[in-house]
This record gives C-alpha cells, sequence and structure tokens, in this order.
C-alpha cells in the first residue's frame, strides 16, 4: 500500500466539495418538510433508546465492556483477520482482500460472471454503498437489486440511503406510495403502511426465487470459529444469505471479533442503541457453505474484507478509535446537526458524526475537511455511543490534520487540505496575544474604550444575531475599583 | 484521568469550604459580561471566602484547542500555568473553559511531561461556578424575590464534561418564590460551539432558533445560565428576533446565574447598582 504522503502529494486543494456541502447545509436547514420530519424521526428514535437503558449503572457497565471488545479486537487486528481467513477457509467460505472500492466490486463481478448471473438480490449493506456496488454492477450488465424496505425505496428512488439504519426515513409514507404506484407494474397508489409492506414483500419474494446471488454485509466476524453474524429484522437477510445458490457477504476489516462470547454483549447494545430493540427479530450465523445433509444454504460463500482507509485510520492510535464503531446510527439520532440537515446533506456515505470521522479517511481530507468543523462539539454523540468513540475528539484532531501545514509522513491522506497561511498566521497572533498578559491587558482595554468602533457585522454571528459588544469596563477594572 | 463526556461520569468528591479560592473570569466574562464575574465573586465572599483574581489571567486556549490548533492553544496554556501558586480550590464561572481547564490542558501540554503534570495539578482543583457554590459551600439563601418562573439553560460542557447539569436546578430549586419551566429538547446545544457559530452560520442559526423558540414557549420571564457563551448566542438571537419583528422589549431577557442568585437573595447586582 502507498503511503498516504505519496498518494496526496501533487494534488490541489479542492474546494468545490466544501462549497457544495455549504449549499446542501443551506437547502437542508431552509426545508420546513425536511426539518419537521427529521426532528421527528430522531425524537423517536432516541425515546426507544432511552426506555431501552432504564439503569444507568448496567448502561455505563456495557458500554465500558463493549469498548474494551472492540479496543481488544482492534489491537489484535491483523492475527484475527488472519485467524478469520484460515477457520473460515476451514469451513468452505472463500475469503478475499480487497483494498478499495475498485478492487471489492472487480472481485464480486468476476464470481457474478463465473456463475453467469443476471441478478443479485441484497440484505442491507452500508459496505456496499460505500462502494457503489449497485453502479458497478449495473454498468457490467448485472441486476442488484435491495431487499430490505427502506433500502428497496432508496432504490426505487435513485437516492441514496439518509441514515445508516433507516434508510428511507427522509421518505413520507405518502412518498412511497407514489414511488411504488410510479415503479411496480400493476400497483396502485395507496397510502396504507401495512399494505405498502405487503406489495414490497410480494415483490420482493419473487425476487429471492429467481436470483443467482445473494449479498449482504456483516455485523460481527468471529475470528475462533469462522462465523460471519448478521443483524437484521425484516428476514431478507436470511433470505438473501440462504435461498440463491451463491452467498457473497462483504465487510470492513474492522468488523472481526475473537470469540463468539465477544458477540453477545456487542449485539446486545447494537440493537438497544440503534433502534430500542432489547433484541432484532432475526439473528443470523453463517459457517459455511451447504453441508453433504443439509436441506438448503448456498453451495458457495464468499466473504469480502475491504480496506478502503482502514489501515489508515488503525495506524495511528487516536485514529484508530474510528474503527470501534459497529454502525447503531445513535450518534446521528442524538445529533442536533443531523437532526437539522438530514442524512443527503453530508454527500458521503456515512452521514452524521460517524460519518465525519471515518469519511475523512475513505475520501481523504481534500473531498472532506469541511465535515469535521460542521459540529459544536456538543458531545451528544460521544455520550451514546455504545463502544464510547471519543468522536468530539477525534473531530478536533481531524480539524488539526486538515488545519496544519502540509508536512511529510502525515497521519492522513489530504493532511492539510485546509491549510490557510492566513488564518494560520490569525491563530499565531491569537496566540501571543493572549499569552502576554500586558499585550492582552492593553487589546481588551482598548475594546472596550473604543467599544463604540465595534465592527457591527461579525461574519456569521451577526447571520442571526445582534452584534456582540464590549462591556465599558472590564471584569478586571472591577475587580480592582472594588478594592 | 480521562474526559467523562465520553463515558460514566464518576461523581466529583469536592473539597471542605477552603479560606479563598482562585477565580478565573474568563477572557468572555472579562471583555463582555463583566457583571456576572462580579457578581459571582460577590457571591462567594458573601459566604466568606477570600477571592483572589490573578491579574496576569487571559484565556483557558479553547478557541484554539477546538479549531483544531494545539500548538497556539499549548501557547496560551502555559501563560496560564503560573496564575495559581498556592492551594487554592480554582472557580469558573463557566462550563465549558472550567471543561476546557480540568480535561484539555494535559492535552494540549502532553508532549511535556513537566508542563502535563502542573496542567494536571490545576485541574484537578478547578470547579465551575455554580458547582463550587452548591457542593463545596452549600448555598442556601433565603429567597427574597417576588413569585416568578424562569426557565434554565445548561450548557454542553456543563453537562457533559463537568456533569454538573443538575446543579442548576437545586440551587433555583432552593428559592422558594422562583418556578423553574421546563423546554422541550432540554438536553440539546443552543448551536453556538465557539467558532462553530460563525464557520456554520446556517445550521448554527436554526439551531439557536429551535432553542430560543423551546425557551420562550416555557412562558418564563427570563433565562438563567451558568454560561455566558450560551447566553450571548441565545439572547442576542432573540434579540435579533425582536428587532426584525418590531418589538421593543427583550422578549427572551437572560442573565448569569450569579447574578439572578445574587439579586434574589438580598445582594445587589453590579449592574444595577448607582
Amino acid at each position: 500500500m502507498s503511503s498516504p504522503a505519496q498518494q496526496s502529494a501533487g494534488k490541489p486543494v479542492a474546494f468545490v466539495s466544501a462549497q457544495a456541502l455549504r449549499a446542501r447545509m443551506h437547502d437542508a436547514v431552509n426545508d420546513p418538510h425536511l426539518r419537521q420530519s427529521f426532528r421527528g424521526a430522531m425524537d423517536f428514535l432516541m425515546a426507544k433508546r432511552a426506555a431501552q437503558f432504564p439503569d444507568q449503572g448496567e448502561l455505563d457497565s456495557l458500554r465500558s465492556l463493549s469498548e474494551s471488545i472492540r479496543q481488544y479486537s482492534l489491537s489484535r487486528l491483523p492475527d484475527l483477520l488472519e485467524q478469520l481467513e484460515s477457520n473460515l477457509t476451514r469451513n468452505g467460505v472463500q475469503v478475499h482482500w480487497a483494498e478499495t472500492p475498485e478492487e471489492a466490486n472487480a472481485i464480486m463481478l468476476g464470481i457474478a460472471q463465473r456463475h453467469a448471473a443476471k441478478l443479485i438480490v441484497k440484505g442491507k449493506s452500508m459496505v456496499s454503498e460505500e462502494i457503489e456496488f449497485n453502479h458497478a454492477m449495473e454498468a457490467a450488465g448485472v441486476g442488484a437489486l435491495e431487499s430490505d424496505m427502506g433500502e428497496y425505496i432508496v432504490q426505487l428512488a435513485g437516492e441514496k440511503p439518509s441514515h445508516i439504519i433507516m434508510p428511507a426515513i427522509h421518505q413520507t409514507k405518502q412518498q412511497i406510495a407514489r414511488l411504488f404506484a410510479e415503479h411496480i407494474p400493476g400497483v396502485d397508489y395507496t397510502d396504507n403502511v401495512d399494505a405498502l409492506i405487503q406489495i414490497g414483500r410480494r415483490v420482493l419474494r419473487e425476487k429471492f426465487e429467481v436470483a443467482d446471488i445473494g449479498l449482504s454485509g456483516v455485523n460481527f466476524a468471529v475470528a475462533e470459529t469462522g462465523t460471519l453474524c448478521l443483524v437484521e429484522n425484516e428476514g431478507n437477510g436470511r433470505m438473501c444469505t440462504t435461498v440463491p445458490k451463491v452467498h457473497i457477504a462483504i465487510t470492513g476489516i474492522e468488523k472481526v471479533v475473537e470469540k463468539l462470547e465477544h458477540v453477545a454483549p456487542l449485539f446486545s447494545i447494537l440493537t438497544r442503541s440503534a433502534t430500542g430493540q432489547a433484541v432484532s427479530t432475526y439473528f443470523n450465523m453463517i459457517s459455511g457453505p451447504r453441508r453433504g445433509e443439509d436441506k438448503d444454504g448456498p453451495e458457495e460463500v464468499h466473504l469480502v474484507l475491504l480496506d478502503n482507509g482502514r489501515s489508515q485510520a488503525y495506524a495511528d492510535e487516536q485514529l484508530r478509535k474510528t474503527l470501534q464503531c459497529i454502525r447503531c446510527g445513535a450518534c446521528m439520532n442524538h445529533c442536533p446537526v443531523y437532526t437539522r440537515i438530514g442524512g443527503h446533506a453530508y454527500g458521503t456515505t456515512y452521514p452524521g458524526p460517524i460519518g465525519k470521522i471515518i469519511s475523512p479517511h475513505m475520501m481523504g481530507l481534500e473531498q472532506t475537511h469541511l465535515l469535521p468543523t460542521a459540529s459544536s462539539l456538543c458531545g451528544a454523540c460521544g455520550e451514546v455511543c455504545p463502544v464510547k468513540i471519543p468522536i468530539p475528539e477525534l473531530l478536533i484532531r481531524l480539524r488539526g490534520e486538515a488545519n496544519s501545514a502540509p508536512h511529510a509522513n502525515p497521519a492522513m491522506v489530504g493532511q492539510g487540505a485546509a491549510y490557510d497561511p492566513k488564518i494560520s498566521l490569525l491563530w499565531k497572533l491569537w496566540a501571543r496575544l493572549y499569552a502576554r498578559p500586558a499585550t492582552y491587558r492593553a487589546f481588551t482595554w482598548l475594546a472596550t474604550r473604543f467599544r463604540a468602533l465595534t465592527p457591527t457585522q461579525q461574519s456569521g454571528w451577526t447571520a442571526a444575531r445582534t452584534p456582540l459588544k464590549p462591556a465599558s469596563r472590564r471584569l478586571r477594572d472591577m475587580v480592582k475599583d472594588r478594592r | 484521568m480521562s474526559s467523562p463526556s465520553h463515558g460514566a461520569n464518576a461523581p466529583r468528591t469536592y473539597p471542605s469550604r477552603p479560606e479563598a479560592v482562585y477565580f478565573y473570569g474568563t477572557c468572555l466574562v472579562d471583555m463582555f459580561v463583566p457583571e456576572a464575574g462580579m457578581d459571582a465573586i460577590t457571591l462567594l465572599e458573601r459566604e466568606g471566602i477570600r477571592v483572589i483574581f490573578p491579574d496576569n489571567q487571559t484565556c483557558c486556549g479553547q478557541p484554539a484547542f477546538t479549531s483544531g490548533f494545539p500548538d497556539e492553544a499549548r501557547r496560551v496554556v502555559e501563560a496560564q500555568l503560573d496564575l495559581f501558586p498556592g492551594d487554592h480550590p480554582i472557580v469558573v464561572p463557566s462550563g465549558s473553559c472550567a471543561g476546557m481547564i480540568r480535561w484539555h490542558w494535559e492535552k494540549v501540554c502532553a508532549s511535556d511531561p513537566a508542563l502535563k503534570a502542573r496542567a494536571e495539578a490545576i485541574s484537578a482543583r478547578t470547579y465551575e461556578f455554580a458547582e463550587f457554590l452548591l457542593h463545596v459551600l452549600g448555598f442556601n439563601r433565603k429567597d427574597e424575590g417576588p413569585a416568578t418562573t424562569v426557565t434554565l439553560h445548561t450548557s454542553c460542557s456543563a453537562r457533559r464534561e463537568m456533569g454538573t447539569h443538575l446543579v442548576g436546578r437545586e440551587l433555583l430549586a432552593r428559592l422558594g418564590n422562583v418556578t423553574l419551566a421546563h423546554h422541550d429538547h432540554e438536553s440539546e446545544c443552543c448551536g453556538f460551539g465557539g467558532t462553530f457559530s460563525l464557520k456554520h452560520p446556517d445550521v448554527s442559526t436554526a439551531m439557536v432558533s429551535d432553542k430560543v423558540a423551546s425557551l420562550k414557549a416555557t412562558g418564563a420571564s427570563q433565562l438563567v445560565t451558568a454560561d455566558c457563551g450560551c447566553m450571548l448566542n441565545i439572547t442576542q438571537r432573540a434579540a435579533r428576533e425582536d428587532q426584525d419583528a418590531g418589538r421593543a422589549c427583550a422578549s427572551l431577557p437572560g442573565e448569569h446565574l450569579a447574578t439572578f442568585l445574587l439579586r434574589r437573595t438580598g445582594g445587589s447586582p453590579c449592574g444595577e447598582q448607582k
């Protein structure tokens, strides 16, 4: 793998995506329908989660345990991945390694072509979104159909998921009713939710029977036993992984844990944090293809392990914490920024707080340096994270990586992407002023004595507020006068 | 020591009543809301505490730290490490500056062990003003004011870094004639976030506008908060809404908890002295 420095050398600083992000954020906050629907949905999810953790002490200890399991797994990541590969291979699962999205898609297309596959039916997988799997397959003439209801809706609408757990949370039932009536032959408009679900089930059920390949994600990969664990609610994951002749699972390299007993606490805190469920409707444990006497199951099982920037995060002790994530989405549900702008505004596969800290590793800081700044650092994400990722601390770190002057051996691709010598100089001057008490006193004396000259246009502040104006006397003047 | 903002918040043990404290006023209070600092000092002195105001204090370094300029933050923090030679507690009338000193000074000084040790010694005796008043001094004075209803905003730093989010409630509950009206989404950020409010005005405005609406919906006569950053953000947004609507009176006046407590318990806030 080439070093981050080599990859970023000579690339121009991209301002385009930062401008686009600003424009999307502007549009989102000014869309009353979006604001109302995300507020309502996030309130609902926050209440559901809170109801699952009535005992703060139990939550605290489960979070600590989950954090420890994830940190332990990451500390042994290279060993565990080797162990996983060897045990999966022993179980009859074919393991593939992909450094980039292109490699992952090429591997899976190769499998599809060997089987002359026409249709791949998919369970929910954010990694498949990350690599734009559907586009890659369709470009090669292989159909890829989402079978998770939310993902199916998003696919029909030609959109991307706006939430990692509830991909179509931005869609109203009326919008979904129109989509179904428009795209599914023989379906009339109905906004009855039960009827819509039945329509979706009927369409997808037919597809499971004819699909050549089933694709799924992985929530936990157990090294010791060579087991792939899949958490889901609709049963479509089980269908995808058992009905078609070939099953391909794809996941990021960070999802491995050592033992089965490590899965139980993570599974418990995952469903409770994500959807406020004590347990999901389905929990699948996949240990290989159909064996001789088995009545069902795929004849071939593949696992694609994707890097896509994860080893960059892994290489740095602090940034490695990003990889503790178990993709519950609680950070977005509790984020005041996500609640205001929704998932699409971010323009990344993973939105919300986790997206702000993981996307820079996948896409580089040139494209993403504005994301870590779009946070008030309120800490709500870190407070609810089931594996205690210090998200605010990582946001600050990423701001620093983006701001600092480009240097040799950077920790990330795109280090220095937001470097601006003028801004850096301003902070240097700021530090001089505030590190020298006498200068500071002179400055504040002037600012208060000449407060009438305070500018009334104060950048973003006065966009929505009355201007700040220094007091007529400083606290230190009052303290002195009093004695 | 690790910041509690991301994990279980172990209850802090508080010292017994000291003879004296250092008062770290913060740069925001020094220049923009000095009366809040003065009223906090008056309250402490009224409780019999000698208040030392180190004249060389400037800023806790938070703006540079959170903006991703750790070297600049360290330079400013280094200049503050000499301010507290005695072993008195350090009292800060702001959750976010207190949180910066308590959890982040040691991080910005991490590359220099000697510096880090000094920062840690300071962190360990740094308290947010309201928690100090409640937990160390056991503030319990008779409410002498007329019946009123107020609403309270607790900063994210007080809530998630200092773990003092219940302190404001408890102090107000000790005032017999004051009713506290809770607002919806009380634990949600007001949208200030320091440079966030400058860098992302669209989202920050959306957040503060919602906060103002929630606070106003309580029908409370005023806002009380122990953080001047949040206070300026909220009240100056409300003032702008008043201005745009042509209202002459402030629809959401706000003041620091110290000022409010002082007035209610027979003291005279410095902004109201003749």
